[in-house]
């Protein structure tokens, strides 16, 4: 189980910032927990928070993996322990590219020393499969991670690597954003078969649509840095239908 | 059979797990003959009289002394003066003869080339090997199939007394020591190296390379590397270099002479992984002839405080060069890097890239210089500066100079300077690496099309000996 127990977080910026108040919430393996909230409400920086992003403080609460306490190891160890982090906006990283990254990856999980070595041809055939099956091309293997890439194709990279290094908790920030019809379908098809498999997913989403393929347990919504309401599917449709009003969020425009 | 000799494989190499592991601090070896005190004539003529020189070589080197006397210690140089000439020996001849059979070399001298795999390498990948420890060359040693087609791979000394004509036309002709203080104490006091010789026509398809290794502190080495390739020849050089952890500090003073005739290419690679006591002064310089090749790659990564700036004079139409220097400064240590080309001749060609990589408090330094001379007719010249810093201690300047005499001629200079940002490095370590780890990859994605075309075991050896560069920075606590 991942469990985020009263998390309250601060950016670092000129000064500290909070943007998470008290946030509670937690997924167990096999299980799918949807996280939903106007723009700016803190999803990202919820993800963040609980990856170890180096500007992000944490003022106060705990996160626990499996029962132990991870809140303040440094996310390669995160990492390791099984928590994977799919970006809204990967950054691009020139000069690494994404087969190397991954294999680096893998081999720092098998405990090899050698980050570049491959020690196993299955290494690379299991990649292209993959690869194939989420619709990237075998090129990109070869290109510098995200340097390039569309926005689709950066979404597609990122669930790639997720499954590839199977973590037993994937921390998704909206998956489905940018990506064409087919594409979505392939990523949600791609989640609920590593969430059958015993994967527990943190999903951000601002689409009820990528809800159907993939089933949320319960769906949570952020508003301003707190968790305003906790429900089952049905909260997704319910927003999609009706927005954030109800919480009281006013939809600003440029004459505000 | 002789009992078969020990070499420590590349795979072994490879499981090291830090780079100061690997050779450990300096260990005793028996010296023959050290020289040491001030600088001056008594001493050239001790080491000029220990290697049996003929006369013409003793004059060359007593002319070189004066120059050294003269001129002043460049004004550009800074951390040069950090080095007590008095205090180093300007001569070391450890006790091994010169050998074509590792097994006969003294185990503490072997094991500096066998940690590195050298023995295994040069029988599957080199065409020939010449191994210098200290000032001599301690092995030497060329392919059979070489000698039937008349290359000559041999220990300068040797090359001094078997072929004077050869050595009295290029032997410190082509980077003379009036050039600097430095050339000129390197040419007053040279000792050990590689002479090589390539015949008209004649293409060698597996490098040679010269290791040079320094085994103690307050040593000098001034290692002599002369290549002439011959019309339509082919040649790819490859010096590596490496010390283990010194008490005190040793001085790299060498040189590399180049000389690339009609129609022939010449490829010079370097590898300099010196341990950070080393301060190390090289020159380097090319000639390149009517449509002649001259390629130098230098990755500098080791040693305290660097000066390289391989430089090539492309004498004759249509000749082209490339220069890579690659400088890497983890560290509270210094490489000042650059390159020079001079266009002396129509139709010349040439490309400068320089890639440089600060971390950890490191500093880089870029000096170029590209100059066309009147008349180099259509001449271009491009210069590619990439600075990469990986954290807000480190540094990296670039002082390039252009001078252009020939209309005619095209110039391009692009200059970048990269910062790792915190979301990069966030991305990395999201995927399982240490900050250090993270580092590592960077630096060999930035190197990879470089280093693309060096045999695959000199890339393996170079890609771990950068992830342990950066494994012990990396990471935390
Ligand atoms: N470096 C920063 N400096 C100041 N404010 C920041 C910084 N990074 C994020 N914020 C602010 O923190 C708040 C939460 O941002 P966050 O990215 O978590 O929102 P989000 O819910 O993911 O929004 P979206 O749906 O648009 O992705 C926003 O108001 C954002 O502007
Ligand atoms: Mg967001």
């Amino acid at each position: 189980m991942l469990e985020v127990k009263n998390l309250t977080v601060g950016i670092k910026a000129d000064k500290i910032k909070n943007v998470l108040y008290n946030v509670s919430l937690s997924v167990a393996p096999g299980e799918v927990h949807a996280i939903m909230g106007p723009n700016g409400s803190g999803k990202t920086s919820l993800l963040y928070s609980i990856m170890g992003h180096p500007r992000y403080v944490i003022l106060n609460g705990k996160i626990f993996l499996d029962g132990e306490d991870i809140t303040f190891l440094p996310p390669e160890e995160k990492s390791l322990r099984g928590l994977f982090i799919s970006f809204q906006h990967p950054v691009e990283v020139e000069g690494v590219r994404l087969s190397t990254l991954l294999i680096a990856a893998k081999n720092k999980r098998a405990g090899e020393s050698d980050l570049l070595k491959i020690s196993d041809v299955r290494m690379i055939r299991d990649m292209r499969q993959l690869a194939a099956r989420i619709g990237l091309k075998a090129e990109f293997l070869r290109r510098d991670v995200n340097v390039g890439f569309s926005g689709g194709e950066r979404k597609r990279s990122e669930l790639f690597q997720a499954l590839y290094l199977k973590p037993k908790y994937m921390l998704l920030d909206e998956p489905d954003t940018g990506l064409d019809v087919d594409g979505v379908k392939v990523i949600a098809e791609s989640i609920s078969s590593a969430v059958s498999e015993g994967v527990g997913v943190l999903l951000v989403t601002h689409y009820a649509r990528i809800l159907n393929y993939v089933r949320p347990d319960r769906v949570s919504v952020i508003v301003n840095g707190r968790i305003v309401e906790t429900g089952g599917p049905e909260l997704a449709q319910l927003i999609d239908r009706e927005g954030y009003s109800k919480y009281g969020v006013v939809e600003v425009d440029g004459s505000g | 059979m002789t009992e078969a000799v020990k070499t420590a494989d590349v795979e072994e190499l490879l499981r090291y797990t830090s780079i100061d592991e690997l050779y450990g601090w300096e260990w005793e070896y028996a010296k023959e003959i050290e020289i040491r005190g001030k600088i001056g004539r008594d001493i050239i003529e001790e080491i000029s009289k220990v290697k049996k020189e003929p006369e013409w070589m003793l004059r060359l080197r007593l002319k070189a002394l004066e120059l050294f006397n003269k001129l002043p210690v460049p004004k550009w140089l800074t951390g040069i003066e950090e080095i007590d000439l008095e205090e180093i020996a300007a001569y070391v001849k450890p006790r091994a003869e010169l050998t074509k059979e590792w097994t006969d070399l003294p185990d503490e001298i072997r094991k500096a080339y066998e940690k590195l795999g050298i023995p295994e390498i040069e029988a599957r990948f080199l065409s020939g090997l010449t191994a210098v420890y200290g000032s001599e060359t301690v092995y030497s040693k060329m392919k059979e199939k070489l000698e039937e087609k008349g290359v000559i791979i041999l220990p300068m000394e040797e090359a001094v007394q078997k072929y004077p004509d050869l050595l009295k036309r290029y032997f410190a002709r082509i980077f003379p020591p009036s050039d600097h203080k430095f050339a000129a104490l390197h040419v007053a006091l040279w000792s050990g190296g590689a002479f090589v010789y390539v015949p008209k026509g004649v293409k060698i398809e597996q490098p040679i390379e010269a290791f040079f290794f320094i085994g103690g502190s307050l040593e000098g080495q001034f290692e002599h590397t002369l290549v002439v390739a011959d019309e339509d020849s082919y040649v790819h050089f490859i010096e590596g270099c490496s010390a283990p952890l010194l008490k005190k500090y040793s001085f790299h003073d060498g040189m590399v002479e180049l000389y690339a005739a009609r129609n022939a290419h010449i490829k010079f690679t370097t590898l300099q992984n010196w341990s950070r006591d080393i301060i190390n002064f090289n020159n380097k310089r090319g000639i390149a002839k009517e449509n002649a090749i001259i390629e130098w790659t230098e990755g500098s990564i080791g040693s305290k405080i660097t000066y390289t700036y391989p430089s090539t004079i492309l004498a004759g139409e249509g000749a082209k060069t490339s220069n890579i220097v690659i400088g890497i400064a983890n560290g509270p240590y210094l490489k000042d890097t650059g390159s020079k080309v001079i266009h002396a001749a129509p139709n010349t060609a040439s490309r400068i890239i320089s890639k440089s990589i600060s971390n950890n408090g490191g500093i880089n330094i870029y000096r170029g210089l590209v100059r066309i001379n009147k008349g180099a007719y259509n001449s271009i010249a491009n210069v590619e500066c990439d600075s990469l810093i990986l954290d807000e201690s480190s540094m990296a300047y670039t002082y390039p100079h252009n001078q252009i005499e020939e209309p005619t001629a095209t110039v391009s200079h692009e200059a970048k300077t990269g910062r790792l940002s915190e979301d990069q490095l966030f991305y990395l370590s999201s995927r399982g690496l240490s900050e250090g780890e993270a580092k590592s990859l960077i630096v060999i994605g930035m190197l990879k099309e470089i280093l693309s075309d060096l045999p695959l075991e000199f890339v393996s050896i170079l890609n771990r000996v950068i992830q342990l560069e950066f494994s012990e920075v990396g990471g935390i606590g």
